[in-house]
């Protein structure tokens, strides 16, 4: 049992860290899901609300930054859905991924230049010194970080919430239409340019509580931009349109690159954990295109 | 699956109507629409009227579905006023136009296809739901009693379309003549005062279009639904049809009852090819 220990601490740090890439996998699906558009800004928008966060609490209180980041958040849902959705209404999906390209870049810059770009510290208040479980099993316990913890109840608590709002609420089947077809929706009376601000609010405060986390953890700086890469392979695991497929591609993808750093790292001289992930989003991708929780795609010819 | 329809009565639709013909609902006043240099709809007017059926005819490229488009507010013309109910519409967007009693369907089906039929034909109600997000989410108050009751209404229209075995078919793999069926259902749900459908019988075997004939005849005589088609089957237009607009190259030629506007010299150049004067 006792040399069990390593193997449980391995699996539960990989599993904590998954659901942090699901956090930021999460911002995606919400927006492809509602919108069809693969937002490439995802991984920007966590970075802009953690820097503003950031900034903010250092001349307010925290909740008091928390919420007027969050206003923040949904004033740049509404300028993206002014400037750049509302224009390109209709147009095909390789044409709005584009544009959120560009936003990626502007909000990248923009938000260093107005928050800085130096590395700040994002103190929760969530004690740093790890905690040790199950001492009486494992000599020296299994060695679990309070910040993953944390993040790990709020990304339960989201999924469950947001799941809860897309299959029984009448703006939950709003968002389904509009994702399938613009036109029809606004034929049935969905405003559409309201329904895109919800959804782009939303990725916005799930950008924001990827950023927290990852911010904790990490410091806020450029490189928190980057975890969206990490991102892709949970989401093509998991279906871009699947929230839970979200969460379970994310603990899939954390556990999975912990593991095979642990097992097969020491015999090819480490590093797996930074391609892993790859490796196995393109092995789904040949067996199911769709993801394992993505809808079917069905076409009639 | 597919009932054949009953024989087809021999005198026009507006003889054997039972609901009597009212105001204008809707007109459209020297309507001119351009995409940068190219007309695609030049001071055209006409009239819809409370309860009938109005067809748009016309060759491919005529103006057709640009007007439609401008009734439900997808485009807004450069030139021209469009009355509802006898008052001046302002600039109107496509689900203000819908709130306000338009429904349509669409030349190639506009479907929610990843959605079973039943859901589809859900969001036709969506306007007609009030439970706050709250009570929704919850399952409880309105947002309970309100679903169950719109679950009903959407049945009764399963049942009126012969749709009821399909209720849980992702729409997507469902057959084309099913799939228009589902459309003109999503519509009726909206409970419109005019509905719109451009060109409801395209693509369809005889037996399908018979089925959606008498589907059309049926809205409007039950509901009283005034109906704007357009079509290109001209013996459906014919036997259906209470009044009927010509429209060509963009302009208006010809309109009145299928008689007048069969024997009108004009359309019949216009549909024989002969050259325009």
């Amino acid at each position: 049992m006792a040399e069990l220990g390593p193997l449980f601490e391995v699996v539960l740090g990989g599993l904590m860290s998954g659901v942090l890439y699901a956090l930021v996998a999460l911002g995606f699906v919400l927006i492809f899901k509602a919108s069809g558009v693969f937002n490439f800004a995802q991984g920007a928008m966590v970075l802009f609300a953690a820097l503003s966060l950031v900034r903010l609490a250092e001349w307010l209180s925290f909740p008091f930054a928390f919420l007027l980041t969050i206003v923040i958040m949904i004033a740049v849902a509404w300028t993206i859905e002014r400037l750049v959705l509302r224009p390109l209404v209709g147009q095909h999906g390789l044409i709005l991924f584009m544009a959120t390209i560009g936003v990626t870049f502007f909000l990248d810059g923009f938000g260093q230049t107005i928050w800085g770009s130096n590395v700040y510290q994002l103190d929760l208040g969530i004690p740093a010194s790890p905690w040790f479980l199950a001492e009486s099993l494992f000599p020296g316990g299994i060695l679990v970080s309070p910040i993953d913890v944390f993040a790990a109840a709020i990304a339960g608590a989201l999924v469950l919430a947001l799941s809860i709002f897309f299959h029984s609420t009448k703006i939950g089947r709003a968002l389904r239409a509009v994702a399938d077809d613009h036109q029809a929706a606004l034929s049935v009376g969905i405003p559409l340019h309201r329904i895109w601000l919800i959804v782009w609010s939303t990725a916005g405060i799930v950008a924001l509580v990827a950023g927290m986390a990852w911010g904790s953890k990490l410091g806020v700086q450029f490189s928190l931009s980057l975890v969206a890469l990490k991102a892709l392979p949970v989401l093509i695991l998991g279906g871009l349109t699947s929230i839970p497929g979200a969460i379970v591609g994310g603990l899939i993808v954390g556990a999975g690159e912990k593991l095979a750093e642990f097992y097969i790292g020491p015999s090819i001289g480490g590093g797996i954990e930074y391609w892993f992930a790859y490796v196995l989003a393109l092995a789904i991708l040949l067996v199911r295109p769709q993801g394992l929780f993505g809808e079917k795609i069905i076409e009639r010819v | 699956m597919l009932t054949t329809a009953p024989p087809r009565p021999a005198q026009p639709a507006a003889a054997r109507r039972r609901r009597a013909i009212g105001d204008v609902l809707l007109a459209v006043e020297n309507i001119s629409l351009r995409f940068g240099g190219v007309r695609a709809l030049t001071d055209v007017s006409f009239d819809i009227r409370k309860g009938e059926i109005r067809a748009i005819i016309g060759p491919n490229g005529a103006g057709k579905s640009s007007m439609l488009n401008v009734i439900n507010g997808f485009y807004h013309p450069q030139e021209g006023r469009i009355l509802w109910k006898g008052r001046a519409r302002p600039r109107m967007r496509p689900h203000e136009a819908a709130a306000g009693g338009i429904a349509r369907t669409f030349q190639n089906i506009a479907l929610f296809k990843g959605m079973s039929t039943l859901d589809n034909i859900m969001t036709g109600r969506i306007l007609k739901m009030r439970a706050s997000f709250i009570e929704q989410a919850l399952w409880i108050g309105r947002g309970r009693s309100e679903e169950l009751r719109e679950r009903a209404f959407v049945e009764r229209i399963l049942d009126f379309l012969e749709i009821t075995h399909i209720r849980h078919s992702p729409v997507g793999t469902l057959p084309y003549g099913l799939q228009k069926r589902v459309e003109l259902a999503r519509a009726i749900a909206m409970e419109p005062e005019l509905l719109l459908l451009d060109e409801p019988m395209a693509g369809m075997n005889l037996e399908e279009k018979e089925d959606m004939c008498r589907f059309i005849l049926d809205v409007n005589e039950e509901f009283g639904t005034t109906v704007a088609l357009i079509e290109h089957d001209m013996s459906v237009v014919m036997d259906i049809s209470d009044r009927v607009v010509v429209l060509d190259y963009g302009k208006l030629l010809a309109d009145g009852t299928p008689d007048q506007v069969r024997n009108d010299p004009a359309v019949v150049a216009a549909y024989l090819g002969v050259a325009h004067g």
